[in-house]
């Protein structure tokens, strides 16, 4: 379990991370979700003792990092694949992460080979790929087999093949028991990872819920619905109280009915009470990157900091403190009500 | 974790790159050959000056290119990032910059060695005519203390790297300090030569050279010294010991 206690971080005149605390539950994968400069690598930073907080601490199963002896078997971290000598070979340089810890040699080996780099090993790190450095990465954060691992941003840049190995090696780690901290500034890659979210801002804390609700309360939801019947459903939709408009059809599929603010229960409800068939029945995510902006995007716009600059930012286009969805949602989650509770009220 | 872990980790950390092994085979090599040259071509007559302390004129080079290689050990780190690497498997800052510090210290006291025994013998096996004989204390500490101010001056550049963190700006502030300062400090009317007594590496140079005649006109060290060899030597070498507290001590409460 990670704990982080009022964190603030300060360079020069820069807050990178202002007041922040969350919890990262042991025995899952918390996604660390915010936009480029969030404040992600600073806080993953100070969770392991590289940066010194200017306010606020953190712990790793109620210790501080830098009191835990051998460190490297209680926690894996990968924060930037590239923290390799360029003329160390991949075997060099994880044999001297495990001497540090006093971890056996053969474990090196063992690791290479659950990355799949014991072909490579004795190339100069210098010469791997993104990927295979990625991965080289990874074998030192999993050389102690440690119950805590951080990753930041470890697909980015990635090609899709490295992005899927990856992201099937986060589920497996977790399938293992472990608990995994991993950060993006995706919403959707995060939505395939992480059971838990903790959402950032400008270095605030937005959100800390769970995946699914995040994504039900920051892109609404929709049901496509689709039966041959088309009109009838209509009718019996609105007459629900429903909103429903038509989706012509496209390559997609056939011509069907969106409904709005709804759930598959409530449509596939209605329609039963009706006694009418159903071709096609699946709830909608709408952009989940256009409103994770939105979300996050909120809180930069509050934080330009001196008041005298919001109007600026304000024509700048941005909507700033105008009343409607975004600032609600902010407003409500940062005074911790669930999100999915906030649903229910606005229903 | 014990220290001599954290010394095997340095060491596999340092040899596991080509680098060093070409700087210090450069450092031998350069002083070797610069002191074997003027041992083939010192003309006859002055073969008297071809004394032990003589061989040692040229130990400038190979203890320049050893302070600039225990540079590059630190500044490389915080280059690529293996700084915080190292701070993460070994979160004691301080234990893990001392071990780093004395392996580099220990390998440039054995280049050192090698290199001073080497401009010795080699100017020995050419000139066997030459007063080269290792007659008295003073002839054994010139040449095999040479490497007692290798050591000493890598601290003082690991300090310095550790403080800079920058290869390029390091290594500046090193030569300024080493070729400018020291030497050309006296150039200051009345003031200078009091002051140059007090610097670090001049007085590391008297632990070699007090008492010694090289050449006609005694230059290897300034006159009326404060310390004797010994006294010169601890001086040094406290000097590069705050230099190296100041350094960890910081790098302690630094952001890596
Ligand atoms: N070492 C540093 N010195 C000065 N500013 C920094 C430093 N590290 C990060 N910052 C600033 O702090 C903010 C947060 O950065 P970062 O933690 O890298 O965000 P993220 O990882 O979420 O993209 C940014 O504005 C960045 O410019
Ligand atoms: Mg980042």
């Amino acid at each position: 379990m990670i704990e982080a206690n009022g964190l603030t971080k300060r360079y020069g005149r820069t807050l990178a991370v202002n007041d922040l605390t969350f919890t990262v539950q042991a025995g899952r994968v918390t996604g660390f979700l915010g936009p480029n400069g969030a404040g992600k690598s600073t806080t993953m930073r100070m969770i392991l003792g590289l940066d010194r907080p200017t306010a606020g601490g953190v712990r790793i199963d109620g210790k501080r990092y830098t009191d835990l002896k051998e460190p490297l078997r209680h926690v894996g971290a990968l924060l930037d694949a590239k923290w390799v000598h360029p003329n160390r070979s991949a075997r060099a340089h994880l044999r001297w992460l495990a001497v540090s810890n006093k971890l056996p040699e053969k474990r090196v080996d063992e690791v290479l080979a659950l990355v799949g780099l014991t072909d490579v090993a004795g190339r100069r790190a210098g010469g791997y790929s993104l990927g295979m450095s990625q991965r080289l990465g990874i074998a030192g954060a999993l050389l102690g087999d440690p119950g805590v691992l951080l990753f930041d941003e470890p697909v980015n840049g990635l090609d899709p093949e490295g992005i899927l190995w990856i992201r099937q090696f986060m589920h497996r780690l977790a399938d293992e028991g472990r608990t995994v901290f991993v950060s993006s500034h995706l919403l959707s890659e995060m939505a395939l990872t992480a059971q838990d979210l903790v959402v950032i801002g400008r270095g605030r804390l937005i959100a800390q819920t769970s995946t699914s609700a995040f994504i039900d309360a920051a892109s609404g939801s929709s049901v496509r619905v689709r039966g041959p019947e088309l009109d009838r459903l209509r009718e019996v939709i609105t007459s629900g109280g429903l909103k429903a408009d038509d989706a012509p059809a496209t390559t997609e599929g056939p011509a069907a009915l969106v409904v709005h603010d709804a759930t598959t229960d409530d449509v596939g409800e209605l329609a039963g009470r009706a006694g009418l068939v159903l071709h096609e029945l699946a709830a909608q995510r709408g952009s989940l990157e256009q409103a994770f902006i939105q979300m996050t995007g909120g809180d930069v716009e509050y934080r330009t900091g001196d008041p005298a600059l919001a109007p600026v930012a304000g024509v700048a286009g941005a909507p700033v403190g105008v009343p409607g969805q975004p600032g609600e949602a902010l407003a409500s989650q940062r005074t911790g009500a669930p999100v999915a509770a906030r649903k229910a009220d606005a229903r | 974790m014990t220290t001599l872990t954290l010394l095997k980790v340095e060491r596999i950390k340092l040899f596991s790159t080509r680098s060093p092994w070409w700087c210090m085979g450069t450092a031998v090599f350069i002083t070797v050959g610069f002191a074997s040259l003027l041992a083939g071509t010192i003309r006859p007559r002055d073969l008297q000056d071809l004394t032990p302390a003589t061989t040692q004129f040229s130990y400038n080079f190979g203890f320049l290119i050893m302070m600039v290689m225990a540079i590059l050990a630190i500044t490389t780190e915080y280059r690529f990032g293996t700084i915080r690497a190292t701070f993460l498997a070994v979160p004691n800052r301080v234990d893990a910059l001392l071990a780093k510090t004395a392996v580099v210290a220990l390998l440039a006291g054995l280049v050192g060695e090698a290199a001073g025994v080497g401009a010795w013998a080699l100017s020995r096996a050419i000139r066997p005519e030459a007063p080269l004989a290792l007659d008295n204390a003073q002839d054994y500490r010139v040449v095999i203390g040479v490497g007692l101010v290798y050591m000493v001056a890598t601290v003082v550049a690991i300090s310095i790297g550790l403080l800079i963190r920058h290869s390029a700006g390091a290594i500046t502030a090193l030569l300024i300090w080493v070729m400018v300062v020291e030497n050309l400090l006296p150039a200051i009317p009345r003031v200078g030569e009091t002051i140059q007594k007090w610097l670090p590496f001049t007085v590391g140079n008297n632990f070699l050279y007090a008492g010694q005649q090289v050449g006609e006109n005694n230059n290897a060290t300034p006159s009326d010294m404060p310390f004797g060899a010994w006294g010169s030597l601890l001086y040094f070498a406290v000097v590069a010991a705050v230099l190296l507290a100041l350094a960890v001590g910081l790098a302690k409460r630094r952001d890596a």
